[in-house]
């Protein structure tokens, strides 16, 4: 096969570094939860041996998921605006890359929920006139998603018709 | 512009409609008469049922104007909803059997939205004549309603199709409502059910004969239930079937006892679908289902954007080609997915087999479950074969002009043409394995029908090469070339 073979690059941009600390929090408090369970099974209900071995096992698998996750999450989340298309890049295990014509967005919000506060993060929101269109952009720092949606909001309203 | 409310009749329907409703309480109360506290509670539930279906009526009311339709509604949470008029996609009348006699319809206004937490623009019910002028005047941009020509007529119900009644399965829904309000009934009047004759008579022979003849009695008796059943949903559902094209406008009706009477706007018609359950496909039939904006081609609304009985094939690809205006996407050979596509088929059948299997042979070893269970999940090996050949032969993919087509699945093999004008968006999903095997989920995302629609297992480049030829120019700031 000497065809030249066509390919998707991924999107320019890295988001910012604090997103892998946001990550690592958001699935520490997921754990907490089998852990809690776990450690009062274990101290209360007097669980034995198998619930000795089943919160080692959580242990370890949460510690996995806590190291590996957030760093290979920050390698795969990428983004990139152009004045006709916003492309992302998300996922770990399974990877989605998301295109959308900005002509086609009806609405640009940003989001900020309690952990991603802390962290000085937002998330930037585009959906289209598709239930299942909605493309969003995790852990960017809150200068540039604010600096995005002010963007893409202007140029949505030069658009005309009523983008379906 | 004056606010108007339903019709007055609807004060007469709705009692009766409740009442129909707690049918299984009110039998219990009324003709076994052993009152218990649950069965008061179902009594109040029913006033509390009917009050709330009065106030309905006092407190809608609608207006159109030249640019908006508005609908207010509510007692204590006072509603407004407004929706422009040229916005309107679809225009659905149905009739259920009451509101029928009674010369009412209830009328939904499609839009495009997406959201749809409650039930949008839905007034239940209008005097038909009222209704269907509603209805021209919204679909017709013109204020002046002139005379209607008579339309071309696409499709009508043949009778020969109703052979494709019994390969539908619609009669399992109706065996579900059945069995679950004889068990309402018997839950609220206390009846034990072996004490009626018949049932015990039935429960007595099923107990004396060997197991298999019993398996076998009620196996014959169960498909012949459904299919009957089937037929049934089958008359009701489509009698009377007409698809008439006006200028502009598709409009299908159908129904015996509920009629219903769905209007598209071309305009907004995105494409069509024909799907083809694998009972149905094994005997040459299948369904037709417009993709339209305004309509989701599921749950409620399913039934909204309906485009033919099931048929035969050859007629469900002939309504679609007149409906989307060319004949090619319908019957177009597909452009297959490569080996590596149909080997990941060929492991998740078998996959799926061993996990089944697996765990029946676990439950015989461990928990002492008898042997035939997984034995006879032996059986899904050879099952999984077949089925990886039928849905690796299905999966393909086209473009055909600017009409994008995808194909996929066995138990239901589903063919989209969507114009590629609707499509706002593409993702491209690799799971862990799909890039192993450089293989990628295409799916397309359009404000229409499913809203999304997905391609599973094309090579990378196809994938690229197809979104990028279907809306041109979109992806060309990212492409690049790999020797």
């Amino acid at each position: 096969m000497t065809e030249p073979v066509i390919d998707l690059r991924p999107p320019a941009h890295l988001v910012h570094r604090r997103a892998m600390l946001f990550w690592a929090t958001r699935a520490a408090l997921g754990w907490l939860f089998p852990l809690v369970g776990e450690l009062l099974w274990l101290l209360l209900a007097a669980g034995g041996l198998p619930a000795l071995i089943i919160f080692f096992a959580t242990g370890v698998l949460a510690l996995t998921h806590l190291t590996v996750m957030p760093q290979w999450r920050y390698h795969v989340h990428r983004w990139e605006v152009t004045p006709q298309v916003v492309y992302t890049q998300s996922g770990w295990v399974n990877q989605e890359r998301r295109i959308v014509p900005v002509s086609r967005i009806q609405t640009v919000d940003t989001e900020r929920g309690p952990i991603e506060r802390i962290f000085g993060l937002a998330n930037l929101t585009v959906t289209t006139a598709s239930a299942r269109g909605p493309v969003h952009i995790h852990g960017l720092d809150l200068d540039v998603a604010h600096r995005l949606a002010a963007e893409l909001a202007a140029r949505t309203q030069a658009t005309v018709g009523d983008a379906t | 512009m004056t606010w108007q409310r339903l019709s007055a009749k609807m004060l007469a329907v709705h009692p009766v409609q409740e009442v129909i409703r707690f049918l299984p309480v009110l039998i219990g109360v009324l003709f076994i008469g052993r009152n218990g506290q649950g069965q008061l509670w179902s009594l109040i539930g029913l006033g509390i049922a009917v009050v709330s279906g009065l106030l309905r009526w006092f407190t809608t009311t609608y207006q159109v104007t030249p640019t908006h339709v508005r609908v207010r509604r509510g007692l204590l949470n006072r509603r407004e909803l407004s929706v422009p008029r040229d916005r309107v996609r679809t225009v659905d009348l149905t009739a259920r059997p009451l509101q029928r006699v009674l010369g009412l319809s209830r009328v939904v206004i499609g839009t495009g939205r997406s959201d749809r937490h409650d039930e949008g623009v839905t007034l239940d019910a209008l005097a038909t004549p009222q209704a269907a002028r509603l209805r021209e005047e919204l679909l017709r941009r013109s204020p002046v309603v002139e005379e209607r020509p008579a339309g071309s007529e696409l499709a009508r119900l043949v009778a020969a199709w109703m052979r494709f009644g019994p390969f539908t399965l619609s009669g399992i829904a109706t065996i579900g409502v059945v069995v679950g309000s004889l068990a309402n009934i018997v839950n609220e009047t206390r009846v034990d059910p072996a004490q009626f004759g018949l049932l015990h008579s039935v429960i007595g022979h099923i107990t004396s004969v060997p197991v298999a003849v019993a398996v076998l009695e009620i196996t014959v008796f169960t498909v012949v239930l459904v299919a009957v059943l089937s037929s049934l949903a089958y008359v009701l559902a489509f009698w009377n079937f007409r698809l008439v094209r006006n200028e502009g406008t598709l409009r299908v009706t159908r129904g015996l006892l509920t009629t219903r009477s769905t209007t598209i706007e071309a305009r907004r018609l995105r494409g069509a679908e024909i799907s083809e359950p694998l009972l149905l496909r094994a005997v040459g039939g299948a369904r037709c289902q417009a993709i339209t904006t305004g309509l989701r081609g599921r749950g409620a609304e399913h039934g909204g954007s309906v485009l033919l009985p099931p048929a035969p094939i050859g007629e469900a690809r002939r309504v679609a080609a007149e409906v989307i205006g060319e004949a090619t996407p319908t019957t177009t050979e597909l452009g297959h997915h490569g080996p590596r596509a149909r080997r990941r088929r060929h492991t998740r059948a078998f996959l799926f087999a061993c996990a089944v299997t697996g765990l029946l042979v676990l439950l015989w070893w461990l928990a002492r479950w008898p042997a035939w269970p997984w034995q006879a999940a032996l059986a899904l090996f050879p099952i999984g074969v077949l089925l990886a050949a039928d849905r690796y032969r299905n999966l393909g993919h086209a473009l055909v002009g600017r009409r994008l087509v995808f194909q996929q699945g066995s138990l239901v093999r589903r063919r989209y043409m969507v114009s590629a004008e609707g499509v706002i968006g593409w993702v491209f999903h690799r799971s862990f394995f799909q890039r192993r095997a450089g293989l990628v989920s295409l799916t397309a995302t359009t404000a229409a029908g499913r809203q999304h629609y997905t391609n599973d297992d094309v090579p990378v480049a196809v994938a690229v090469a197809l979104a990028d030829e279907a809306v041109p120019g979109l992806l060309d700031p990212f492409l690049v070339r790999r020797e």
